[in-house]
């Protein structure tokens, strides 16, 4: 689950976005204590720390003094925005890419996308 | 920060054997240092000097600014449970953890208890008929429970199964959350335990090699795999620690970060490249013909790193 391409605390920040921004932990509601993070994980209880305050610092969560750390409203619709900026560089070029190696035109690629999206409606 | 541990230029020589030779380091009090090396690198030997079981030949050694060897005020403090410890004859479980307060100011009991349960460790067996396992198991509760301010875990995991070593990893973790305190733990189950350091100290043939804080990992080695040709293109002019060649196929750990130009031409040329996890460091390193010491100088191949240390 964990790599060495970025520090540890960023792929834990990364994580706990990831779950806000599906709706795993609602807004205004508490997440894990960084004990109990650190306990799953097991990581470090330092490195927690340092992951969850990365996302204090952007507004995600913010700290109930004496409870716990919170989701804070509005941090899903932020995720959001951020990852739109991200979906071009992570998704959409990787696929064309792909798409070069493997000799699909673009008539073939739109087509694919199309089918797939009437599969799932 | 304070230091809770200072090691300085300690060489350890057993009549011609040079164990240990001059070797530095430090841990900052609260913090995980995961200490790593081959066997016979000098891990055991350093950790005994630590906890004042043994004294350097020369150099020194401070445990919470004091030297430890013989000193009850800085031993009291210092919780060491050697790899084979030996028990008197008859004892079994309850004796070792009736006695164990006495030499443990903070030992906390209710720990322990949870630990004998989950390890099932056996009651009425004399310990002296333990499995490895099962002695592995009674040295954890007494390293744990002992809340020592300096907890040094020597391969604690010998014999231990999945469930046990996960089991300590959890109480580890959330016993040291409550009550901080300073560990050094050595094991060579390198990616079950990587999370959960502060810092990193690789050790090998009596010398650190690595001394870095966590985060800078991925910064000190790399991998390069790809056919032999293109790997050897792009490690000219670079340290190699470790290389493998099967057939036409290389794989190379080389000391340095990555940068985008070397990525770059790798991916042109169908190289894979990655920063090299713990484990591929700590297997590099060990592996390394790059570092060996010409004589009994050169600790500048030392590659030490101080990041946020402070």
């Amino acid at each position: 689950m964990f790599t060495e391409d970025s520090p540890l605390f960023q792929q834990l920040a990364d994580k706990i976005a990831d779950d806000i921004a599906a709706g795993t932990y609602p807004e205004e509601t508490a997440v894990p204590s960084a004990t109990d993070f650190a306990v799953f994980f097991h990581m470090n209880p330092a490195t927690v720390s340092k992951g969850v305050n990365l996302l204090v610092d952007l507004g995600v969560l913010y700290k109930k003094r004496g409870i716990g750390m919170f989701v804070a409203h509005g941090a899903r619709q932020k995720l959001h925005r951020s990852r739109l900026n991200d979906f071009r560089a992570k998704y959409v070029e990787p696929l064309l890419a792909e798409a070069h190696v493997l000799g699909i035109d673009d008539e073939a690629l739109h087509t694919m996308i199309f089918e797939k999206e009437k599969d799932q409606a | 920060m304070t230091t809770a541990i200072d090691i300085q230029s300690v060489t350890r020589r057993f009549g011609r054997t040079t164990a240990l030779s001059g070797m530095s380091f430090s841990a900052e009090a609260g913090s995980i240092l995961g200490l790593f090396g081959r066997n016979g690198a000098g891990k055991t030997t350093i950790m005994s000097i630590i906890a004042g079981q043994d004294r350097p030949t020369s150099g020194r050694v401070e445990v919470l600014g004091r030297e430890p060897f013989e000193n009850e005020s800085v031993l009291s403090q210092i919780s060491y449970v050697r790899d084979n410890q030996r028990y008197p004859d008859d004892y079994k479980l309850h004796h070792v953890l009736r006695i164990a307060p006495d030499f443990a100011p903070n030992w906390n009991a209710d720990v322990a208890a949870e630990l004998v349960e989950g390890f099932r460790i056996p009651q009425k067996t004399k310990i002296k008929k333990f499995s490895r396992g099962q002695l592995s198991s009674v040295a954890i509760v007494l390293g744990i429970a002992a809340r020592a301010s300096v907890t040094l875990l020597d391969e604690p995991y010998l014999g231990l199964d999945i469930t046990a070593r996960a089991l300590f990893h959890d109480v580890l973790i959330r016993d040291y959350a409550a009550h901080p305190r300073t560990i050094v733990l050595s094991t060579h189950l390198i990616e079950e335990a990587e999370r959960l350091f502060d810092r990193i100290v690789i050790v090998d043939r009596g010398r650190v090699v690595v001394d870095s804080d966590r985060d800078e990992v991925p910064n000190l080695a790399f991998t390069l795999s790809g056919t032999a040709d293109a790997v050897g293109r792009l490690v000219r002019e670079r340290t190699v620690l470790r290389s493998n060649t099967i057939g036409g196929l290389r794989s190379v750990t080389v000391r340095g970060a990555t940068d985008e130009a070397l990525a770059a031409e790798a991916r042109a040329s169908g190289v894979q490249i990655a920063p090299a996890s713990l484990q591929e460091l700590v297997a590099a390193f060990g592996e390394s013909e790059a570092l060996a010491p010409a004589s009994d100088s050169a600790p500048e191949a030392a590659l030490t790193q101080n990041g946020a240390h402070s």
